[in-house]
């Protein structure tokens, strides 16, 4: 029963980070592409965030937001911004110059051509970047025991610690699993939405 | 600043210690990679058959968190640094073989006719055409390894390999300021200047008739 209440807490915590990290990641690519020079700066940051070791990071928010669930999902936030950003800003910008015109053309404000147009378009491409952060992040929230958070994480090291196999392996099974059903259940939906898209 | 003078001062030979076991741990396992991965990439690349479930079976084992392997090599091989290799390198074997295998297979078919057609031998085909092409793909496979490899040996702390990682611990464990300090902001850096320094090189690297395409 401990591992399916301690799964559910791995869960939620990778779910509230993805959540979180499309809300500011989607904004981010926005204003990339949006605001002239700032796609450098802003594709630079979410680049050198995600280079920084997992640990390390982790580490270091510990020192400003203590031990908790909180400092894991802002670690998780931080880490996922990279494919959810740059996704959004190829996205939109590989959006064809012809529809944009168009849509210009049929008298559409600034604001009804991003909701309506740029950003249908380039949704697939979105959605891929939302699958990568949130595969990823079933294995980097693992790392939470360490800073106190909750999650499949305490089984695993618990495991490490009295070095006992099916420990390990209980803790390690759920994660793996869960990480890998997502990823073959998005890229179900995202082969889907490519199919419907060509029609 | 001073403080940032004073900490240097008290940590400074601690710093070097770790930090060069952590880059020698990354040294020895993303080069043990590269002499497995790069042939087996070659391999594939004329084998597209298997070349598939290989790559899928490969990508599947890196969903695995770290902390799993890690603590698995721990049981078989024991506490130190001979588990932690052994782990890191077969880790980075797959950001370096997907891309060899790509490089190889993008490599534009109607030169490898036009290389065939000027009499050259398969030998001569791989090495004078085929991976000059891809060398930048390849390069930056390695890139996206080394960066993995430097932040997964952080964890081979936990399993008694040293590096950087311990610093972290000791500062997780005591709660210490100084010492995660200590241990995050040199990790960070190695990992930001490894990462521009390879990016370089693939530029360097890439062959003169690539570089006008672009």
């Amino acid at each position: 029963m401990e591992i399916f209440e301690k799964s559910l807490e791995h869960l939620y915590l990778v779910f509230t980070a993805t959540v979180f990290s499309v809300i500011v990641g989607v904004l981010l690519g926005i204003i990339a592409y949006r605001v002239k020079h700032l796609d450098k700066i802003i594709l630079w940051l979410t680049d050198t965030l995600q280079t920084i070791p997992s640990l390390a990071l982790l580490a270091f928010l510990m020192i400003f937001f203590g031990l908790g669930d909180l400092t894991l999902i802002i670690g998780l936030v931080l880490y996922s911004l990279l494919p959810i950003t740059r996704n959004t800003y190829t996205g939109l910008k590989d959006v064809s110059p012809f529809l944009k015109d168009a849509a210009k053309g049929m008298g559409m404000s600034k604001m009804q051509r991003l909701l309506l147009v740029e950003l249908p378009l380039s949704f697939p491409l979105i959605f891929v970047g939302i699958k990568i952060a949130l595969v990823t992040s079933f294995s980097i929230a693992v790392l939470g025991v360490l800073i106190g958070a909750g999650g499949l994480g305490s089984i695993i090291y618990s495991g490490i610690q009295i070095q006992d196999v099916s420990m390990i392996l209980k803790g390690a099974i759920p994660v793996t699993l869960m990480a890998i059903v997502f990823d073959i259940f998005m890229t179900f939906i995202e082969k889907r939405m490519i199919k419907k898209a060509k029609n | 600043m001073n403080t940032i003078i004073d900490f240097i001062n008290r940590y400074y030979k601690e710093i070097l210690h770790y930090t060069s076991r952590h880059i020698y741990l990354v040294f020895v396992s993303v080069a043990i990679g590269i002499v497995i991965a790069v042939p087996l990439g070659i391999l594939l690349s004329r084998h597209k058959k298997i070349a598939e479930p290989v790559i899928a079976g490969i990508s599947a084992f890196q969903t695995i968190p770290g902390l799993v392997l890690l603590g698995f090599s721990m049981m078989i091989f024991g506490i130190g640094i001979k588990p932690a290799i052994i782990v890191l390198s077969l880790y980075s074997l797959l950001p370096i073989l997907r891309n060899t295998y790509t490089g190889l297979i993008g490599v534009d078919a109607s030169l490898k006719d036009a290389a065939k057609g000027i009499g050259m031998t398969k030998n001569e085909i791989l090495f004078k055409v085929e991976l000059p092409l891809s060398v930048s793909t390849i390069i930056s496979g390695i890139r996206i390894s080394t960066i993995y490899i430097i932040s997964w040996a952080t964890l081979a702390g936990l399993i008694g390999a040293g590096g950087l990682g311990d610093l972290i611990w000791i500062g997780l464990s005591t709660y210490s300021k100084d010492y995660i300090l200590a241990g995050t902001i040199p990790a960070a850096l190695l990992a930001l200047i490894v990462s521009n320094l390879l990016e370089l090189l693939q530029k360097l690297i890439t062959p003169k008739g690539l570089k006008v395409k672009r």
